[in-house]
């Protein structure tokens, strides 16, 4: 099985509600695209029924070239973590099957 | 930023579509999302991110309340990993006032 992306949802948008073919492609790169803006500017985002995109701030920490094993500091940064909420939580749990 | 907080700014940067679309869009988009991951079926978004399913294993838990242990079955979770550009963008910010 191969991974969804933008141009099956696209599709789907254009399937289903009948947008055109560009108001489709457009929806698909608004909607991630404001996402990342959001989260570029510190601001949390909450999907309800999915998830939320937290940002967490971490401290720089030591760490280690692992070729040379020389010591190297991690610099301190802003990451992304993902939530899922509940009740993509309880979707997904049933699943049995082995991932493509 | 919210669901609706989401589908209004999307709304309000383009002229075609109205507020209901956009709305319908968004949850169309979420739902199609949902249904892959519940599928077993991975999401790549290029420049965001990709999500994925993790494994957990099976394991022993115990009640909070009563103390007693309970079989937890072993189970699938959603994972996220935010693409290069996402990461880079996220980490610019740092530092920055907004």
């Amino acid at each position: 099985m191969t991974a969804l992306t933008k141009a099956e949802m696209a599709e789907r948008l254009y399937e289903e509600l009948g947008l055109n073919k560009r108001e489709a492609k457009e929806m698909v790169e608004a909607f991630f695209g404001e996402i990342r803006d959001a989260l570029s500017h510190n601001e949390q985002v909450k999907l309800s029924g999915f998830g939320n995109f937290d940002l967490r701030d971490k401290k720089e920490r030591p760490g280690r070239n692992p070729k040379t094993g020389e010591e190297i500091p991690i610099s301190a940064r802003r990451v992304v973590t993902f939530r899922p909420g509940q009740k993509l939580k309880q979707k997904v749990e049933a699943y049995a099957g082995t991932q493509s | 930023m919210t669901k609706s907080e989401l589908v209004e700014l999307i709304a309000s940067k383009q002229t075609q579509l109205s507020v209901k679309d956009v709305e319908l869009a968004v949850k169309t988009i979420i739902e199609h999302m949902s249904q892959a991951l519940a599928e077993g079926q991975r999401i790549e978004i290029r420049g965001f991110g990709s999500f994925s399913l993790h494994h957990r294993a099976a394991r022993v838990g115990r009640n909070p309340k009563t103390g007693e242990s309970v079989q937890l079955p072993a189970k699938y979770v959603p994972h996220f990993k935010p693409g290069k550009e996402l990461r880079e963008q996220v980490n610019e910010s740092v530092g920055q006032d907004y």
